[in-house]
């Protein structure tokens, strides 16, 4: 079973789903993350579960919302446009505290944009784009062993918080092919789904909804809401720190960006630069205490990204005006080379 | 004494907020007396739809899901998908259903669902304060069309209930009204049967239209709104079986 198989990112995270008990996938197809949507149509059936191709990322969202309203695991993967069109249902399962899991292999936008890999829906991941008081658990996998890994993660936080977890991983994420490990994770020990619907025998009836009109019971309960994002904070950042023990320089970036950028800090080391990294792995929440703590020492930051500058807004934050923060970032399916990192991080180093 | 009539189990033992005369009340007692005759509550789960209807698991005592305006029959066919065993009803608006969910209807119906959708068409949107929908009628006098309905820019009364009956994915739809005693027994036997047929496995999707008075944006006493329906509405939305497979 941990036999090791080469296989592309978008597969491998399919068959880790199905391996982390998944019930339910519903889907529409979009780039670069086809080959979920074709792996779950072939497996799924094999093993008697539930596929369907929907007539489109709206309706495949809510598909999602009735599936785990019943207490079932059930998931929904797109790119960038079709994330869009899914923010309606993510306040939905936000607002009726449902456990889902959505994948957005993030490609070039705005708009139509290409299907060259990208970054650029960090906001809307980590600020939610729906509407309303409300966060999803956000996953950033770096290689095609956490793509995979992190699916099992993501049920289990999902059924332990009843909350949205989102995996953000990119084109080159999904279409890359690794060597990986696919294998059954112990699952966390999860509570009862005993508001799940499965029909009112022998019990009062259970009802799923996001509507409270009566003055006052909203606010009280987003009070709850906020209340279990706050545990969530206390309790599930995960976030990778790299030779930042004496770092001067100390890069910060993720997924694929933070892949390529753990490179150029080896090189940079070896050519006698102090830097290091941070590697946010949950982009909700954010490692921002550790970020903080590595201000103390550091004399600067760098961010990188796929993007124009999305993440380095959380960095800032959490630096708290303790050292600069620089931005490096390419965007609209460009992707910062390890030569082009190295320049900034010379640059810094040599304002040192 | 001998008692004649009585309120039915499902239907929850509670004031509704429903204006008088609103067509919602007898359309919910049909389903709740539909739901204990078939004794399917403990297998039966429901989904409310946003419009006046939006808190009808307020009245119907089964398990029940609020949903996005529109996307109930996604939601429901993520439901039934995943629990083959129950028996999954969305009741919806005619502007949940006709104008927001229209895709969403189309292609549960067209993919052959095994669901029973309760369709009320009203011909306005009710909950909004009495605007145009889909199924207003030409002529009718709305918020949203204030010199009455004109087919040239606002467009003719969409016929869903006739679009979704030339699918293969249907096997039954008919069109009832909540007008008189009489359609009202007639539009208990249509749902009835759009149940039995799911319970029955039928390899498809059950919808029954209800022709259904909204005397408050009407602007009719409820007697005139249920006259109105059957000199009127039926007009344009004619009653009767369209299509009935098994
Ligand atoms: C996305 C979205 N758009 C608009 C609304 C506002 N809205 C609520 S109910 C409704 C129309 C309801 O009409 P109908 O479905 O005919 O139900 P009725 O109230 O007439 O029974 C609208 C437009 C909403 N809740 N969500
Ligand atoms: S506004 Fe119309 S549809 Fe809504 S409750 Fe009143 S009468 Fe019924
Ligand atoms: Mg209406």
């Amino acid at each position: 079973m941990s036999e090791k198989k080469l296989i592309c990112g978008n597969e491998a995270m399919a068959e880790a789903a199905i391996i982390a008990g998944l019930d339910a996938y519903f889907g529409y197809p979009i780039t670069p993350q086809n080959e979920v949507t074709a792996y779950m149509s072939r497996r799924m059936p094999e093993l008697d579960r539930v596929f369907v191709q929907c007539e489109s990322e709206l309706a495949a969202v809510n598909m999602v919302y009735g599936a785990v309203a019943t207490g079932k695991r059930a998931m929904t993967s797109s790119s960038s446009p079709g994330i869009s069109l899914m923010q309606e249902g993510i306040s939905y399962l936000a607002g009726a505290e449902l456990p889902a899991v959505i994948v957005n292999v993030m490609r070039g936008g705005p708009g139509l944009g290409n299907i060259a890999p990208s970054q650029a829906d960090y906001f809307q991941a980590t600020r939610g784009g729906g509407h309303g008081d409300y966060r999803t658990i956000v996953l950033a996998p770096a290689n095609v062993q956490e793509l995979a890994d992190f699916m099992s993660l993501a049920f289990d936080l999902a059924d332990q918080y009843r909350i949205t977890v989102m995996v953000l991983a990119d084109g080159i994420l999904g279409q890359m092919m690794e060597p990986v490990i696919l294998e059954k994770k112990e699952q966390r020990k999860l509570p009862p789904k005993d508001w799940a619907l499965t029909g009112a025998k022998d019990r009062k009836q259970n009802i799923v909804r996001s509507l409270w009109l009566k003055d006052g019971v909203l606010e009280e309960i987003n009070r709850k809401l906020q209340k279990k994002y706050k545990e969530i904070q206390k309790k599930e950042i995960l976030c990778e720190e790299y030779e930042i023990e004496n770092a001067e320089i100390i890069v910060v970036a993720y997924g694929i960006a933070a892949r390529i950028a753990k490179g150029t800090v080896d090189k940079a080391k070896k050519e006698g630069i102090k830097v290091g990294l941070i590697r946010p792995i949950t982009l909700w929440p954010f490692p921002a205490e550790q970020i903080n703590r590595a201000a103390d020492k550091a004399k600067v930051f760098l961010t990188v990204e796929l993007s124009c500058g999305q993440m380095v807004e959380d960095v800032k934050l959490a630096v708290a005006g303790k050292a600069p923060v620089e931005f490096y970032g390419r965007s609209g399916g460009g992707v910062p080379s390890d030569g082009e990192i190295m320049k900034e991080i010379k640059q810094l180093a040599a304002k040192r | 004494m001998e008692t004649v009539f009585t309120r039915t189990p499902t239907l929850k033992d509670c004031a509704t907020h429903y204006c008088p005369g609103c067509g919602h009340g007898i359309a919910h007692r049909l389903l709740a007396e539909t739901i204990d005759e078939l004794q399917i509550a403990p297998k039966t789960i429901g989904i409310a739809p946003v419009g006046c209807a939006v808190l009808a698991y307020d009245y119907l005592d089964v398990d029940m899901i609020e949903v996005a305006h529109g996307r109930a029959p996604a939601v429901a066919t993520g439901i039934k998908r995943t629990n083959p065993d129950k028996i999954v009803f969305s009741y919806q608006g005619d502007g949940d259903l006709a104008a927001i969910g229209t895709a969403e209807i189309i292609h549960a119906a067209h993919r052959a669902e095994q669901l029973t959708v309760i369709f009320i068409n009203n011909a306005i949107f009710g909950m909004t304060g009495g605007q145009m929908a889909p199924t207003t009628v030409l002529g009718q006098v709305t918020a949203t069309s204030q010199q009455g309905r004109k087919a040239i820019g606002q467009g003719y009364p969409l016929q869903i209930s006739e679009l979704l009956a030339i699918l293969p994915g249907t096997v039954y739809v008919e069109r009832c009204a909540l007008s008189s005693v009489a359609q009202i027994k007639k539009a208990k036997k249509a749902i009835k049967h759009a149940f039995e047929l799911q319970i029955g496995g039928a390899n498809g999707l059950s919808l029954v239209e209800l022709l259904s008075p909204c005397p408050t944006y009407w602007r009719m006493t409820p007697v005139k709104a249920m006259q109105w329906i059957e000199n009127e509405m039926t007009k344009v939305f004619p009653l009767g079986c369209l299509k009935n497979n098994q």
